[in-house]
């Protein structure tokens, strides 16, 4: 082989390469499904399990009290509209992100909890974050405790779960790692002293131990994105939206575990 | 500040019950530095007290090293039907204050 042909094979090798990391991956799910929570410890599980113990249940029961209370110019509650949680949010959080046909983008239940306190409460929409925004969340998720997660992918959403599972597969950051590097291709092994989990969304909001506190799936991500030193993208971005919906396809069949506990 | 408190709804005279108590506090301990690099003032539930019927039954002195959200559960003894009375207070004076019915029977 002259120098020349090896340099043309090389290149004709890389171009190859490049193209192949170029194009839109195939989703893939990983085999078998396994929540988050069998990748932590007893304590943890136990603590989740104890439906008192359990910090994300004072949130809830914050959201319990929020559902109730009229505010805004409205004067109107949760209540007023919806009636009990227990039945009219039954199955909601297994179903979300969902298209909002009026303003033609995705919405997650935080987007609709926020876009109600403005349109139909008048009041201002609880911050990212807050204690009420993460208690009414966690409250509504919680109803669809245990019920399996089904979010259809159809032609309105097609458009967002493609961006969404390219940003799964995407490299980013200074460390140049994408999702998928580690929760599709190598859950299950150790990344210093934590077993990486398949990353499902299902429990959100958590407790996690770690932040002490309850957090949203946003600032979840938004971890991520600080591990591997990307650009942190805000919370309820039109991007963080569309992985959701792409996780929301990924997970589904799990169980919806609202509160969860993670380390 | 939320708090939750479990109580058994009834027990019987003489039964030992445990009753349990979660609250909703940052328990923040002094030792770190906020978002702009100040240091976060010192902010924990630094005491507790539960009272049965007037009662003193139970009492936390706690302190920096209590985790957010503390948990507390304690075992008394069902003596008579009345109320359990919860009361905290942190380090900026913010107080809370739960209560629950309990019934004893026999």
């Amino acid at each position: 082989m002259t120098p020349r042909s090896l340099r043309d094979g090389l290149l004709a090798a890389a171009l190859a390469l490049i193209s192949v990391a170029g194009h839109a991956q195939n989703a893939a799910k990983p085999e078998p499904l396994k929540s988050g929570l069998e990748f932590t410890g007893p304590e943890v599980r136990e603590l989740q399990r104890d439906d008192f113990a359990n910090p994300g249940m004072l949130w809830i029961t914050r959201g319990e009290r929020l559902w109730q209370e009229p505010a805004g110019a409205a004067g109107k509650s949760c209540a007023g509209c919806h009636g009990e949680a227990k039945t009219s949010m039954q199955g909601v959080a297994a179903r979300y992100p969902q298209f909002d046909a009026a303003r033609a983008r995705l919405i997650n239940i935080e987007g609709r909890i926020r876009q109600c306190r403005e349109s139909r409460q008048q009041a201002e929409p609880f911050k990212y974050e807050s204690a009420e925004l993460l208690g009414l969340t966690a409250y509504v998720g919680q109803q669809s405790r245990g019920m399996p997660v089904n979010v259809p992918i159809d032609a309105q959403t097609r458009r967002h779960f493609e961006a969404g599972r390219d940003l799964y597969y995407r490299r980013m950051g200074q460390m140049n790692l994408s999702c998928a590097q580690c929760h599709q291709d190598n859950w299950g092994k150790k990344l210093g002293p934590e077993t990486i989990s398949q990353g499902h969304s299902v429990a959100y909001p958590i407790y996690r131990l770690e932040w002490q506190t309850m957090g949203s799936l946003h600032r979840r991500f938004r971890s991520c994105q600080s591990g591997v030193r990307a650009e942190l993208l805000p919370q309820g971005s039109p991007e963080f939206l569309d992985l959701e919906l792409y996780l929301a396809w990924r997970e589904g069949g799990l169980p919806i575990e609202t509160p969860g506990v993670r380390r | 500040m939320t708090a939750r408190i479990q109580v058994p709804a009834s027990a019987r005279r003489g039964e030992v019950i445990e009753i349990r108590i979660a609250i909703q506090h940052p328990m923040e301990t002094g030792f770190r530095l906020d978002d702009s690099g100040r240091a976060a003032p010192k902010n924990v539930v630094n005491a507790l007290v539960c009272r049965y019927n007037g009662v003193e039954v139970f009492r936390a002195e706690m302190g920096s090293g209590v985790a957010a959200n503390p948990f507390l559960s304690f075992f008394t003894v069902a003596d008579a039907s009345g109320e359990l009375v919860f009361d905290w207070v942190d380090d900026q004076g913010q107080t809370g204050s739960e209560r629950a019915a309990l019934t004893v029977t026999g």
